[in-house]
């Protein structure tokens, strides 16, 4: 028999604690691949953030820290000033990023870090089990929302890319979907890029990947693919997929 | 290198910082150590060093969370408030045995208080201040002179430890003007050999984790006492007190910092007077020296804890002596400096027996 599809040197070969249908081992793959596809493994720092994703640390082959909800853009701040020669990428779930995180990934972008931040947007808080995000959709409900969100109580959904994209210093961003095989190869190329900027000394990247939390949206355990449901008909309008900056297109 | 310098305490400290061997800075504008990042601005990118200023304390600290997870000596500074949002950060970095320097100019609180110099950030800076069980080792300077030299010891005991560093100072010490006089070697950063937990190129070795969780059952409690051996090592090995006229004193000043300064000048005074005072200066407030306290126990039987403070010193102070002598309180919360009347008065209240205000602390 022969391996057409190996695993990623820069994935170690452990079994990942994700629930069935969960975005994060796709994506944490697709970085893998990327790593390897662009050589850089041996140069790369992860850090990875509170959540769910909080083992990421543990997945790839690559140096790692971990460290508190949120700072995830100022600890790779301090990784890639005082190390230059590393590549350096912060994992971060909407929670991290888009609350308690806000101003961290504001500023990096506005200082244009040469930092390669990877967001994973599944509209709710997994880890701690099922709460509201900012992301959380009208309407989608949540143990902190059980009801379904509403805009007078709780706001509306932040939409990271379109924010982030009036910062001058914010190099490339773009938004892409792990629902579809399709999507996943789109992710991976926006990954790559991503990286490839920090390579290039570009500046401040950001991949923001839908993706599906088949848990803790109560969908169907049995069948986790049911999730890509609601990324696409609940998710895709509030958040579109594309290009929001490119420094380079732009020139 | 005995050029003496005109320097503020907070210059002194920063250049301190950069001869030492430091390379990074974040932090974030608070008063009364503004001069500190602005010296840190102009003076780090000439010894090829990254300044950044921060959007906050909490990014500040969590900048240096990742610069010290490279190995390199980095340090951030701010003043109590400021300090108090850098807990979190502090935090992870003992968690994850990292080293770095932080400084406090500590200024009145609680809350958002004064910009006068205080020291009621004590049991904060000794005790811990985030959460969950770690210390810090904490140097108390008395002036500019020792706010540029200490910097050098905080990343020696730092790194031989794997734990952050404070330099516990106060708004005075830091805005003051003196004659500064660095002892110590500039340290040559190309000398100092990468430690073999840093974080980065990773061509021929295991890959390296930097964290501050163990989520297995029990490992955490491993983790947590690993590090109580090397927190009894430092006990052992680091604690540094100053002393002054003890020989034959019967009541002993125990102050560290801008309160030791007035203490020196009360005792001075109460000497002219024929009374027999001496001062006990902690250099490390953790470490405390509580050895040392117990042996001067032997023979004076009176200690005046003078804080600019509510009294928190005073706790170990008494702590140390446990019952071996009468702890006595001289205090000035708020940001008011004490002078050395207030402290003369005191000493001579505690002298006369049955001084009903001066009664000993149990």
């Amino acid at each position: 028999m022969q391996l057409l599809n190996k695993r990623p040197e820069s994935l170690l070969d452990l079994k990942m604690h994700y629930c069935p249908g969960c975005g994060h081992g796709i994506v944490h793959r697709l970085i893998a691949e990327a790593m390897d596809d662009l050589g850089i493994r041996a140069r790369t720092i992860c850090v990875a953030p509170v959540g769910c994703a909080v083992f990421a640390d543990a997945y790839f082959n690559c140096d790692t820290i971990q460290g508190a909800h949120g700072r995830g853009p100022a600890i790779a701040t301090g990784l890639k000033r005082s190390k230059p020669d590393t590549i350096v990428f912060s994992y971060q779930g909407d929670g991290d990023l888009a609350s308690i995180g806000m101003a961290e990934i504001v500023h990096a972008a506005i200082r244009s870090e040469n930092i390669t931040v990877i967001f994973i947007n599944n509209a709710i808080y997994g880890m701690t089990g099922g709460q509201m995000a900012p992301t959380t959709l009208i309407g989608q409900k949540a143990t902190t929302c059980v009801e379904g969100r509403t805009a007078k109580q709780a706001g509306y959904p932040i939409r990271m890319c379109e924010l982030l994209a009036t910062i001058d210093g914010a190099a490339y961003l773009e938004r892409t979907s792990v629902h579809t095989a399709p999507g996943v190869l789109k992710t991976k190329a926006a990954i790559k890029k991503a990286f490839q900027n920090q390579v290039d000394c570009k500046g401040f990247s950001m991949v923001e990947v839908l993706s599906m939390c088949p848990t803790n949206w109560g969908t169907r355990l049995d069948n986790p693919s049911e999730a890509t449901k609601f990324v696409a008909e609940g998710m895709l309008p509030v958040f579109p997929l594309g290009v929001y900056k490119d420094a380079q297109k732009q020139g | 290198m005995s050029e003496k310098k005109l320097m503020k305490g907070n210059e002194a400290l920063a250049e301190g910082a950069v001869r030492a061997g430091c390379r990074f800075f974040a932090g974030y504008p608070i008063t009364p150590q503004n001069e500190v990042p602005e010296y840190m601005s102009w003076r780090l990118p000439q010894v090829g060093g990254a300044f950044i200023q921060s959007e906050s304390e909490v990014a500040a600290i969590n900048m240096i969370y990742g610069a010290a997870a490279t190995g390199k000596r980095c340090m951030t500074s701010s003043s109590s408030p400021g300090i108090s949002l850098k807990q979190e950060g502090i935090s992870y970095c003992a968690g994850a045995d990292l080293p770095f320097l932080v400084a406090n100019v500590v200024r009145g609180g609680p809350g958002l208080g004064n910009i006068a110099g205080s020291q009621s950030d004590y049991w904060q800076s000794t005790r811990g201040g985030g959460h969950g069980d770690y210390r810090l080792f904490v140097m108390a300077p008395n002036g500019a002179n020792e706010m540029g030299n200490f910097p050098q010891k905080c990343y020696e005991v730092a790194f031989k430890y794997r734990v952050p560093a404070l330099v516990l100072a106060d708004g005075i010490i830091g805005q003051m003007m003196e004659p500064v006089e660095f002892k110590d070697p500039e340290v040559d950063v190309t000398t100092l050999k990468e430690p073999d937990w840093a974080l980065g190129v990773n061509n021929s070795r295991a890959k390296r984790q930097v964290k501050s969780y163990d989520l297995r059952e029990g490992y955490l409690e491993i983790m947590v006492r690993e590090r109580a051996k090397r927190y009894k090592q430092i006990e052992e090995n680091e604690v540094l007190y100053e002393e002054k006229m003890l020989e034959d004193a019967e009541v002993a000043l125990v102050a560290y910092g801008t309160s030791a300064r007035v203490s020196m000048a009360a005792m001075k005074m109460a000497r002219e007077k024929g009374l027999k005072v001496g001062l006990f200066r902690p250099i490390t407030l953790w470490p405390y020296p509580k050895k040392r306290l117990i042996e001067l126990s032997g023979r004076i039987k009176k200690f005046i804890a003078v804080e600019m403070s509510l009294g928190q010193m005073v706790e170990d102070v008494r702590l140390s002596l446990n019952g071996r002598g009468e702890v006595y309180l001289h205090s000035k919360p708020g940001g008011s400096v004490i002078t050395a009347e207030e402290v003369l008065a005191t000493i001579e209240g505690v002298m006369k027996k049955g001084a009903k205000e001066y009664a000993a602390i149990k």
